[in-house]
């Protein structure tokens, strides 16, 4: 961000704006908006408490649970319907819709399948990221080098070493632009499922502070779950910045 | 002074013992019907090193592609040492004008990769991979990465990586042909000095005639497309003495005007 021609710090801003969140709490205009000192007073009494804890655990086992199922067929669906023709027109239109589609209309039913627990919100986790994954994956795949796979047939790999020693890498840069929007889709899902379910985790928190108007923990909880999104994000996006020679040689 | 010899051969069985390769009536159209070869039979002398050269999109590179086995034909077959073969082989070792490095892998890696394909263990396809760095100059430089190098160096690794397997055909898409005139020649110069060491049959891509008469025992002309065997041409130039010398050499430049005055005729 720039102002009047001098680049300000995003953490500077972010403090300006926090600034302009604790006078605004500080009037008292609505119960909703509790002054910014006081959200983080009660984020501080929340995070040693053994609810929260508790929340945590079950919140991160379902994400990371999801995501992982997500990378497992997200990655290798998107290789195949970029590489091979007919799983990429037969599967292509089918990802496209589900990438767009409202979801979390689909939840209740899977409440109805799965039941009211883990599963079901490990599920809405992985219908929410894998898609947006295999998109991402098949584009890298479809443009990868082909000069590279030339090379590759020609010393004699294997398919599979074609996929694993070759394809995989040179698909990488857009396969962790896959897995970093998967990753925020992710977060979305965990939280939504766990409301919509309402009885566990992060989702039983916020069900719980907005229903009693704890406006403070409240925002605390919405501030640590951004913050968690904006971290794993950013930790995908240093590691693409990491790889970004791979694209500067093809 | 010039040798040249007829492109057709005189209804001999296939098998002469000196040829390295044999293409035997390629021909090729491309899905979407694009004639890109058409009866193209020709010898590859054991030993030698033969250009094909071409007005461009003449069907150089699909002819190489086609005796690398990345391509398959449409007519006709190809024999490597009189047998004949239906895809790539540890025989023929490809050399890509874009180098096809891979990115993420330090050369030492991408020397080793042919090797790595067939199950080679570690230490001694590393081993093998650091001979040949030394063998193309690049010492020192085991640890860099592609993107490190510059276009040069990085062709100099495309040539270890495809020495490094040990294949006794060498396969060359316009190897030089993306890199800066002046680092061109030195490869030239050192592709001829490894090629005294490293006895290969070598096929090698170019649309430049000099390139071509400087570097080659025999000269494949081909037509434009679809492309046929047009002439051979022997420039019988002695590089054993002087490297630098056969660019001055009379028979150099009296068969790059021979040549110049063939193609001419192909281009519009
Ligand atoms: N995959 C392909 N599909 C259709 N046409 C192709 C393909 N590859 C090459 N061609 C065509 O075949 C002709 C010969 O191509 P190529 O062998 O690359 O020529 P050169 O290497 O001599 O420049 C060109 O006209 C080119 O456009
Ligand atoms: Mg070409």
């Amino acid at each position: 961000m720039t102002v009047l021609g001098y680049r300000i710090p995003m953490m500077f801003s972010l403090l300006a704006w926090f600034v302009v969140w604790e006078i605004v709490g500080q009037l008292d205009l609505t119960i909703l908006i509790p002054p910014f000192s006081g959200v983080i007073a009660a984020g501080i009494t929340m995070l040693p408490s053994q609810k929260f804890h508790d929340a945590i655990t079950i919140t991160m086992t379902a994400f990371l649970a999801g995501m992982g199922l997500s990378l497992l067929v997200g990655i290798p669906l998107g290789i195949l319907m970029g590489r091979v023709k007919a799983i990429g027109q037969l599967m292509g239109m089918w990802v496209n819709i589900f990438e767009s589609s409202p979801l979390t209309a689909v939840i209740p039913v899977l409440m109805a399948l799965l039941g009211f627990g883990q599963a079901t919100i490990i599920t809405t986790v992985f219908l929410f990221s894998v898609w947006v994954i295999a998109l991402d994956v098949q584009v890298g795949a479809k443009h990868a080098n082909a000069s590279l796979l030339e090379m590759g047939r020609s010393f004699g790999a294997s398919r599979f070493a074609l996929y694993t020693k070759i394809l995989f890498f040179a698909a990488l840069p857009e396969i962790l632009a896959g897995v970093r929007l998967g990753l925020i889709r992710g977060v979305k899902g965990v939280v939504i499922g766990q409301l919509l379910v309402a009885i566990v985790g992060v989702g039983e928190l916020f069900e719980l502070y907005s229903r009693n108007f704890l406006m403070e923990e409240f925002w605390a909880l919405v501030i640590m779950v951004f913050a968690f999104a904006f971290a794993i994000s950013e930790t995908v996006a240093y590691v693409e910045r990491r790889i970004e020679y791979y694209a500067s040689t093809r | 002074m010039l040798n040249t010899v007829l492109s057709a051969r005189n209804g001999q069985a296939s098998g002469t013992p000196e040829a390295a390769v044999q293409v035997e009536g390629i021909g090729k159209r491309y899905p979407g019907g694009v004639e890109a070869l058409k009866d193209v039979t020709l010898d590859f002398p054991a030993g030698e090193l033969t250009t094909l050269l071409g007005p461009s999109g003449c069907g150089k590179t699909t002819l190489l592609k086609i005796i690398a086995g990345l391509l398959d034909p449409s007519k006709g077959q190809i024999r490597v040492k009189g047998k004949q073969v239906h895809g790539p082989g540890p025989d023929r070792a490809f050399v890509f004008q874009d180098f096809a490095l891979m990115p993420w892998a330090t050369v030492l890696r991408n020397v080793a990769f042919g090797l790595e394909l067939r199950g080679v263990a570690k230490a001694e396809r590393e081993a093998t991979a650091r001979k040949y760095i030394t063998e193309v100059g690049l010492t020192g430089f085991e640890q860099s990465y592609p993107h490190e190098l510059s276009g040069g160096m990085r062709q100099r690794v495309g040539v270890a990586r495809a020495l490094a397997v040990d294949a006794d055909i060498l396969l060359m898409d316009e190897p030089f042909a993306s890199i800066d005139e002046q680092t061109r020649r030195k490869l030239q110069e050192d592709l001829l000095q490894l090629l005294q060491i490293e006895k290969k049959t070598v096929i090698f891509v170019t649309h430049s005639i000099e390139e071509a008469v400087y570097v080659s025992d025999q000269i494949v002309l081909l037509s434009r497309r679809p492309g046929t065997v047009s002439r051979i041409i022997r420039p019988n130039l002695d590089h054993s003495t002087d490297l630098e010398a056969a660019r001055r050499d009379k028979a150099y430049l009296d068969c790059v005007d021979e040549i110049w005055q063939t193609l001419k005729q192909y281009l519009v």
